[in-house]
């Protein structure tokens, strides 16, 4: 089975500056990977050049295995489902019609179906008739979150989706990933919280300076010394009821 | 919901147009009225059918349009303060109209038309490329004000070497705007660019819907965005050229058309265009029969009327909009 998504040396950045040099990686249906780095590590470039939102400079990035380029806009809608870091909404439409905005392929009252249902996932049915300009900052992210559910698409790629929530928001945001990939999704997420991504990804990749620096389980990717060189932390594992839990402090210079 | 508030913003629209036929400079009895009626070629039937009539259905037009190329603007960058006149799709409507007067072109049929239509779409390409590089509200705004006082300049400048006063008259007098003395021609040569850019900004309305959730998501959002959003940089060039030829340069109403309606049909951009067209028009016309039944010895300018209710309402708006930027 192909992977649902895949680098091959791939080169990209805005301009002609590459930010990331030459990543390789694949991304398969079931799994929920975390997209590690500090700052400037490249994860928001990792994931626009993959999605085709920028343009590759060298390498090539598949979706089910077909090159990006061959594919039309309608056919990569269906494959992918982004949502991205920058989460301003222009306008103040009712929570329905933005989790609906995840469904433009459908007919009006599927798509709207689909959209409640979806609200209902992330906690937000009793407020799809409202605003979204008049929720909180925290409930919009919930129902951007139900627009990405609502795409319904076999790869879902999300951009700091706990940013700017509060922690019971920012496990419900990740449960509800994690049982999209076990419905059989590939679920890509980039997370600045490394205890939070080790006990919800089945796997993390952790991008430093554009290059892939670790790609494994949790134990092995954040071992100490990569805490140390990539992070410039000091943290180890210590095992809970609730299974292994990462602690760290910045590191001693 | 939806139907009824297009049913009072019809109902409204029919009101002023009905107000423009039975108002205005001549006072006529009733008597005169049913005369009119029965016998359009009596003086009368004249004052109504030829002069009145036209005029109420350009502003009516016009209005219409630069209605609508305002809500498609509005939706395409996100930005409740964008116009064709404030980003400055006007001011070189006016440039370019200007330009073929300077020339002496006016006499050749279309050529104003043209030279407007022209300066439009030049704006449209401008104001479209800085938008996709400055995402910020304010800073494009600010952008287009520029390009508007460049345009406005630029007009200038022909004044400043135009070396016939009849010429600059005409230019001057034009760019005041007015819907004076039109006839049925004039209406359908608005009319043909009008409908073919009414009919692009409405194609665009499922991706200026999408848009309400940035460029990012849209562009994933399966539709062909980089079609739609051209569709609607032409659609609203087109209307918005061809309003300006035909009407001269009149500020605010593309502004505050989108704004009226927004209460009655919710903010969703796709669905405000055609309510907004509708406040348009109404405004517009409303905006020339004010023009026409104020007592004064000079006929009043409609450019000059709505930007005297248009400018203190952009402020308004602009003070909540920096509001809820702040938040």
């Amino acid at each position: 089975m192909s992977p649902a998504w895949s680098f091959e040396g791939v080169r990209a950045g805005p301009g002609k500056r590459a930010v990331l040099r030459g990543v390789s990686l694949e991304f398969h249906p079931g799994e929920m990977v975390g997209v590690l780095g500090p700052n400037g590590a490249g994860k928001t470039t990792l994931l626009r050049a993959g999605l085709g939102l920028l343009p590759l400079q060298r390498g090539e990035a598949r979706l089910a295995g077909r090159p990006l380029g061959d594919l039309r806009h309608a056919e990569r809608a269906r494959l992918v489902g982004y949502l991205p870091q920058e989460r301003r909404i222009g306008w103040n439409l009712p929570a329905e019609r933005i989790a609906e905005l995840g469904a433009p392929d459908l007919p009006a009252g599927e798509a709207r179906a689909i959209a409640l249902q979806s609200l209902d996932r992330v906690g937000m049915a009793a407020a799809a008739g409202r605003g979204v300009l008049d929720l909180s900052g925290g409930e919009r992210a919930r129902v951007l979150l139900a627009r990405l559910l609502a795409t319904r698409a076999p790869l879902l790629v999300a951009d700091e989706p706990a940013a700017g929530l509060d922690p019971e928001a920012q496990f419900l945001s990740l449960a509800l990933l994690r049982q999209e990939a076990e419905r059989g999704a590939a679920v890509v997420v980039t997370l600045h919280d490394l205890s939070l991504a080790a006990r919800a990804c089945d796997r993390l990749v952790i991008l430093s300076d554009g290059a892939v620096a670790a790609n494994g389980p949790a134990s092995e990717s954040l071992s100490p010394d990569r805490l140390r060189a990539v992070f410039g932390l000091d943290g180890r594992f210590f095992d809970t009821e609730d299974g292994p839990v990462l602690v760290t402090r910045r590191a001693d210079p | 919901m939806r139907l009824s508030a297009l049913t009072l913003l019809l109902a409204a629209l029919a009101v002023v147009l009905a107000a423009s036929l039975l108002l205005g400079e001549i006072a006529l009895t009733p008597a005169q009225y049913i005369q009119a009626l029965s016998d359009p070629a009596s003086p009368a039937g004249e004052v109504i059918w030829t002069i009145r009539l036209p005029r109420a259905l350009m502003a009516a037009l016009v209005g219409g349009g630069l209605g609508l190329a305002g809500a498609a603007l509005q939706g395409l960058l996100r930005n409740p303060l964008a116009d064709p006149g404030v980003l400055g799709v006007s001011a070189f409507a006016g440039l370019g109209a200007a330009l073929t007067i300077a020339f002496g072109l006016s006499a050749l049929t279309g050529a104003v038309e043209a030279g407007a239509l022209v300066g439009a779409l030049v704006a449209g390409l401008l104001v479209s490329g800085l938008a996709a590089r400055f995402r910020e509200p304010e800073a494009l705004i600010l952008l287009g004000v520029s390009l508007s006082a460049l345009g406005g300049a630029l007009t200038a400048l022909i004044f400043n070497f135009s070396p016939s006063p009849v010429a600059t008259a005409e230019v001057m007098n034009w760019l005041l705007g007015s819907v004076a003395n039109r006839d049925l021609s004039d209406l359908v040569r608005a009319a043909i660019p009008m409908a073919l850019g009414a009919a692009l900004c409405l194609w665009s309305a499922k991706g200026l819907t999408m848009l309400t959730l940035g460029e990012e998501t849209a562009a994933l959002s399966g539709l062909p965005m980089a079609l739609l959003r051209t569709a609607a940089v032409a659609g609203a060039a087109l209307l918005t050229g061809a309003g300006v030829a035909a009407a001269g340069v009149v500020g605010f109403v593309g502004l505050a058309a989108p704004h009226l309606v927004r209460p009655l049909v919710g903010d969703e951009p796709g669905r405000i265009l055609v309510p907004s067209a509708l406040a348009g028009a109404i405004l517009l016309t409303a905006a020339d029969l004010i023009a026409r039944v104020l007592p004064s010895e000079q006929e009043l300018k409609l450019g000059v009327v709505t930007s005297l209710i248009g400018a203190p309402m952009f402020a308004l708006i602009a003070w909540r909009a920096a509001r809820s930027w702040r938040a």
